[in-house]
């Protein structure tokens, strides 16, 4: 390993991602931070098991995940343990078709959405938020996250969750439709909402 | 002229990865015509920006940043 040059620079730079991704996992800064501090003193340890800087936060992550899958069975709290990584299953594949005619046309689709931006001050807001992109099915769910909330690139998400491109487009496309659709439902189409501002 | 669906699969790639010219090009013309695509566009970056934001919030709430 004399050409990667893993130091402890590169390895704090991960840091933030790290401790994002265990902080979504974890929902506890100090279990994230232990977690990512262990993470990195394993990676610095194991520096040899580190194949190239291309996938440094790969397999950061996974190691990340050893890490917190250590912590889910010493609490003995599994079945409280998000389900982020559930990839099991086969889900969601059928249904973006409800989003468009066959023409090619969308089905219904997206309206104007009143001043967003005031949404995003409104702590109601946020629940609904959080509703919908929990109701996202997992693998798509975890592809979002990924993304979205730990702030991956799309091609070390295609490694993480084992996707090809063509598949990481079609996730994160339908995740993008179905989020906007319930947000749409639940919080941009709620007569109500005039109501709440007063 | 592309599809909404099309366009919106271009829309939604735009976010991840610089589109070529031509497409950019389709995208835009179609945009200006659809509404519903227009909506996905500016949609679909506003659940990015709130996305940011939750876990932003997340990490101030749950103590401090890493
Ligand atoms: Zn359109």
């Amino acid at each position: 390993m004399a050409d990667t040059l893993l130091t402890e620079q590169t390895l704090a730079a991960q840091r933030p991602v790290l401790f994002r991704y265990a902080l979504l996992q974890l929902r506890d800064s100090e279990l994230a931070d232990d977690a990512v501090q262990e993470t990195l003193l394993a990676a610095w340890q194991s520096a040899a098991g580190f194949e190239g800087k291309a996938g440094l936060r790969t397999w950061l992550i996974g190691i990340l995940k050893h890490k917190i899958a250590d912590h889910w069975r010493r609490s003995a709290r599994e079945a409280v343990a998000p389900t982020f990584d559930r990839t099991d299953e086969d889900d969601g594949e059928a249904e973006e078709d409800d989003y468009f005619a066959s023409s090619g046309h969308w089905n219904g689709g997206p309206k104007a959405w009143a001043d967003p931006e005031a949404a995003l001050k409104r702590q109601e807001f946020w629940l609904i938020y959080e509703v919908c992109q929990n109701n996202l099915p997992p693998k798509m769910a975890n592809v979002f996250m990924l993304r979205e909330l730990v702030g991956l690139d799309s091609d070390e998400v295609c490694r993480e969750a084992g996707l090809s491109d063509a598949n990481y487009w079609v996730t994160m496309h339908r995740a993008r439709l179905r989020l906007r659709e319930c947000l749409e439902i639940r919080w941009f189409n709620n007569t109500k909402q005039e109501q709440r501002h007063a | 002229m592309r599809s909404c669906r099309a366009v919106s699969v271009l829309v939604s790639q735009g976010l991840d990865k610089k589109l070529s010219l031509r497409e950019r090009c389709s995208v835009w013309l179609h945009v200006m015509m659809c509404t519903r695509c227009r909506n996905f566009q500016t949609q679909s970056q506003f659940i990015r920006k709130a996305a940011r934001r939750y876990t932003d919030d997340l990490q101030s709430r749950l103590g401090k940043k890493s």
